[in-house]
């Protein structure tokens, strides 16, 4: 028999330190300073547009993670956009087949910097159980991905939980990140100039 | 009336002789076989004898059987007869190294993207079809997937559970 694995290392997310607590700083009566850094990423986890690119059964769990009852709003994502242009997380969801490749690879890169990725699902995280010759092999073979969700398909609080990571690397993130050499090597390791 | 399909054979062999062979009915079915020069005329004839007029084509597909040497590659043709609501199945075989079979897509329109799909999976090649290119797989590969040629999985693979995929 093969044995059942759980993760006993389940690391539990603290919601205030997620949703607003303040960057550390320097208070006084009628001001406050602190890092533009901190500032800047403070503001920018808390209003991330998602731009859903759903193509199998994860979307539906999406469709649950944005709807009433668990309600992707409260994280300040209210705003779906259905635009590249607009959008600064692409959430894939979804097989995405080596014919699809070329058309995800191409929304990402119609995205504007700063942008983030996320793969939702076993699917989009390694080919899940489509091991075959139509199906790429999980979208990093393609486009960078900063979060990883599990799960066929993942129920709407594993999402959430990959949203709050993202939000964690988001608000964490140098102002400077984008164009330091490091990112540079990073695209360019996936053929983006 | 409604035409039976030992009316069919009937009339397939009065037309064609020796040349229409493996007569058989599975699941009250009828299927049968030409050499695959033949293809076109046959199918010509069920169209136009009155009294069959196999005018629908509802699918066109290929069979890959490894083991018959010299006829590995088989090209199926599903006709259905609307007016008697009554269906065969019409194949012909090719050698694999040759895989040459006259186009249907003169005969019925539905044949053009069928034809592609085929030669997509399976790479026979028809000649004369008008645009004979690979229409669901990427239009870089290089090889046609649903022959029994390759491993279902790719066995270099190493950051999955061999056990799920059958590799373990």
């Amino acid at each position: 028999m093969r044995p059942v694995r759980f993760n006993i290392n389940a690391k539990t997310a603290n919601i205030a330190d997620a949703i607003g607590a303040p960057p550390p700083g320097f208070a006084g009566e009628g001001f406050f300073t602190t890092k533009m850094s901190d500032v800047v990423g403070l503001a920018r986890k808390n209003s991330l547009w998602p731009l859903p690119f759903a193509t199998s059964c994860c979307g539906i769990e999406f469709m649950a993670t944005m709807a009433s009852h668990y309600d992707l709003s409260r994280f300040g994502a209210e705003r779906v956009g259905f635009s590249p242009r607009q959008c600064d997380l692409l959430m894939v969801m979804g097989t995405i087949s080596k014919k699809m490749g070329p058309v995800l690879r191409q929304v990402y890169l119609q995205m504007a910097e700063p942008r983030w990725v996320m793969a939702v699902g076993a699917c989009a995280s390694s080919g899940g159980i489509f091991d075959t010759y139509s199906v790429l092999q999980g979208i990093d073979q393609v486009i960078p991905v900063d979060v990883y969700v599990p799960g066929c398909p993942p129920r709407p609080e594993a999402i959430i939980d990959g949203f709050m990571r993202i939000q964690d690397l988001v608000g964490q993130e140098s102002i400077r990140r984008r164009n330091g050499e490091q990112y540079k090597a990073l695209l360019n390791s996936y053929g983006i100039e | 009336m409604a035409i039976t399909n030992s009316y069919i054979q009937e009339k397939l062999t009065e037309k064609f002789g020796e040349q229409v062979t493996n007569f058989e009915e599975t699941y009250g079915m009828l299927s049968f076989e030409s050499p695959k020069e033949l293809n076109l005329k046959v199918l010509q004839f069920l169209y136009d004898e009155p009294t069959l007029s196999f005018q629908f084509m509802t699918d066109l597909t290929a069979v890959h059987y490894p083991n018959q040497t010299g006829r590995e590659l088989a090209v199926v043709y599903h006709m259905h007869n609307l007016v008697e609501n009554v269906r065969l199945r019409f194949k012909v075989y090719t050698d694999i190294s040759t895989p040459d079979v006259f186009t249907a897509s003169k005969l019925f329109e539905a044949a053009n993207w069928m034809e592609r799909e085929t030669f997509d999976f399976f790479g026979i090649n028809f000649v004369g079809h008008p645009n004979l290119k690979r229409v669901l797989n990427v239009d870089e590969m290089d090889y046609f997937p649903l022959r029994k040629e390759y491993p279902l999985e790719d066995q270099t693979r190493i950051d999955k559970d061999d056990e799920m995929f059958g590799r373990g």
